[in-house]
């Protein structure tokens, strides 16, 4: 309960920022740093609670984001409709993929490969019909109306975000102090004793990765809201697949509050890399790849295992 | 219907580029039958090594198959001090935590090359590079079969090394019984960074055969990481017999299917193998487990 209330103070200092802050860059700051937060979340349910490391989680995202663009822009729905059938869409996609991964036994390295091959599946897919808007992209137009899900202040955006990460929140929360959460961790710590004891792994897994495409396309949608815009490559590319993983590995894997605070840490070191070294491409993601090295070489818990390793030495079980 | 000819010249091209894909999956898979690690970072070492071959010819004037004797040493040197200094302290013996090592110095290695060399995709003008030569009556671009003759040589010396050499013993060892090599004496750490730098230095050798008719931008490994882990997955992880079959069945998937799908679409074929397979027979065509 104690952290369902950390979780709610959260939320609303979150919410309050608006009211001190009125500059627009640094309102896109919180804005960005919630948004890595909410892909790390959806990321750490399946790979940090439940131990499958998804190298291809841009296949949830982008279909979450082309669900948005397209329902909108070929087919002229409301955002406000089209986002639970983006959201749907995106358990969907992780409903398939799980059945076909797990059922066959997948885990590990194969796992890791095979949701990255099924993301560059749908990224050519995406790139070759015009139903996507092929190479091209999809621009979603702009009307800044909370009727459209589109918002003339940067606030509106972050209550929006907000909204998304509290309900990230609740979930990891849920899955920390659930029967279905001690499951999944169980499968995650050793997939043979856990069906030994009787838990159903593979129901498991696939309820898991169910949620975390969920999440990841709540992540798309917002992108297509907030930038107008998607393309290929920024829906299916190996960009979305990596920052996902990046802020719960940083932050502390199968934790609650790992994923924000990797989030957070990793756009403190990419705006210092960018005042250091000026706006030139590709410096700070460089900066990202040497974090990740080190974080796996030396703290393979993330930032949240030094809290937990003061615990532990107090004689607390929980990992 | 397609014209038989044309047919055949696509088969053709699609071999010769294959042999190439396969000589980057040999390396990918002797790094995996060793040390059981999935190399991330196959491809980012792949475009290292193109902008090497790229720098030798711009700067120095140095046809790049005349390079082939410095990219090779360098790009061995350069696998074995990874593997020595950087991956294997990382992995505290889990291979989810190499796979991410290994994704972390593709995006170092990705990023660093677009600082420092741009995004521009960068060709080199070799007097061969649009020469051509005729099989079979099919019109075959001549570095095409340098390179597929080349595959084949860099194949067959690295199964004499891992039949023949002492080092080779050392190698099958370990990919067999990591506890009783050591026991029995094997520096294990050295031969596992060997084996990666060996890896590396066929990426050397693709290089210099790929760059005359290729291309180099900092992307460019992307497209070859999942083909060439399409081909050792295919072939059986660990299996230079089955890295060498996938690699040449993989360059005529791609290419027959581009010439009947079209050039964006044929790749999708490649990746759908590359599910199937994982899904139906994780063990390839040619391995014998899981």
């Amino acid at each position: 309960m104690r952290e369902l209330a950390a979780i709610a103070v959260f939320a609303l200092a979150v919410a309050a920022v608006p009211a001190f802050v009125t500059s627009g860059y640094a309102l896109n700051v919180v804005i960005m740093t919630l948004y890595a937060a909410l892909l790390g979340q959806a990321w750490n349910i399946l790979g940090g609670f439940g131990g499958q490391f998804s190298f291809g989680h841009a296949v949830f995202f982008g279909t979450g984001a082309y669900a948005m663009a397209v329902l909108q822009v070929k087919f002229g729905w409301n955002a406000w409709a089209a986002l639970p059938a983006a959201l749907a869409l995106g358990g969907a996609m992780g409903a398939l993929i799980g059945a076909l991964s797990f059922r066959y036994g997948l885990r590990g390295s194969y796992f890791a490969l095979v949701t990255l091959a099924f993301a560059e599946v749908f990224r050519i897919l995406a790139n070759t019909f015009d139903f996507t808007g092929a190479g091209v992209g999809l621009m979603v137009p702009l009307a800044a109306t909370a009727a459209r899900m589109q918002f003339a202040s940067p606030a509106g955006y972050l209550y929006l975000i907000l909204g998304f990460v509290v309900a990230g929140f609740v979930v990891s929360w849920w899955l920390k102090h659930s029967r279905y959460g001690a499951w999944l961790q169980a499968v995650r710590d050793n997939e043979e004793s856990a069906a030994a004891l009787g838990v159903d792994v593979f129901g498991v897994k696939l309820r898991a990765i169910v949620i975390s495409g969920v999440l990841m396309a709540a992540g798309g949608a917002f992108y297509v809201q907030y930038l107008h815009y998607i393309d290929p490559h920024i829906a299916y590319g190996l960009g979305a697949s990596v920052e996902a993983l990046l802020a719960p590995i940083v932050g502390g894997m199968g934790t609650v509050w790992g994923p924000l605070l990797g989030a957070a840490l990793l756009h403190a070191l990419g705006e210092t890399t960018r005042n250091l070294m000026g706006d030139a491409p590709g410096i700070n993601l460089a900066a990202y790849g040497v974090v990740l090295v080190l974080m796996v070489s030396f703290m393979p818990r993330g930032v949240m295992g030094l809290f937990q390793a003061r615990g532990a030495a107090r004689g607390s079980t929980h990992a | 219907m397609l014209e038989p000819s044309i047919l055949l010249a696509s088969a053709l091209n699609g071999l010769t580029t294959g042999a190439v894909y396969a000589l980057i999956a040999l390396g990918l898979t002797l790094i995996y039958g060793v040390l059981h690690i999935i190399n991330f970072a196959h491809g980012a070492a792949l475009m290292v090594a193109l902008y090497g071959v790229y720098y030798l010819h711009q700067r120095l004037g140095l046809d790049p198959y005349v390079s082939l004797p410095i990219m090779v040493p360098a790009m061995f040197a350069a696998g074995y001090a990874l593997q020595r200094l950087v991956i294997g302290r990382a992995s505290h013996g889990k291979e989810e935590n190499v796979l991410l090592v290994t994704l972390g110095i593709a995006i170092v290695l990705e990023n660093l090359a677009l600082f420092l060399f741009k995004s521009d995709t960068q060709t080199i003008d070799t007097p061969y590079t649009f020469s051509t030569m005729n099989i079979l009556g099919a019109t075959i671009s001549v570095p095409k079969v340098v390179a597929f003759a080349g595959a084949l040589v860099v194949a067959g010396l690295l199964l004499l090394l891992v039949g023949r050499t002492d080092l080779g013993r050392a190698i099958r060892a370990i990919a067999k019984e990591r506890q009783g090599a050591r026991l029995v004496g094997i520096d294990v750490d050295h031969v596992f960074a060997m084996s990666f730098g060996i890896g590396l230095a066929c990426l050397g050798a693709a290089a210099c055969f790929l760059l005359p008719a290729y291309y180099v931008n900092p992307q460019v490994g992307n497209g070859f990481v999942l083909i060439a882990f399409t081909i050792v997955v295919l072939g059986g992880m660990g299996s230079f017999l089955g890295a060498l079959l996938g690699g040449l069945i993989i360059g005529l998937v791609e290419s027959i299917g581009g010439l009947w799908l079209g050039e964006s679409l044929g790749q999708i074929g490649i990746f759908l193998i590359f599910i199937a397979v994982l899904l139906f027979r994780p063990q390839g065509l040619f391995g014998a487990r899981a």
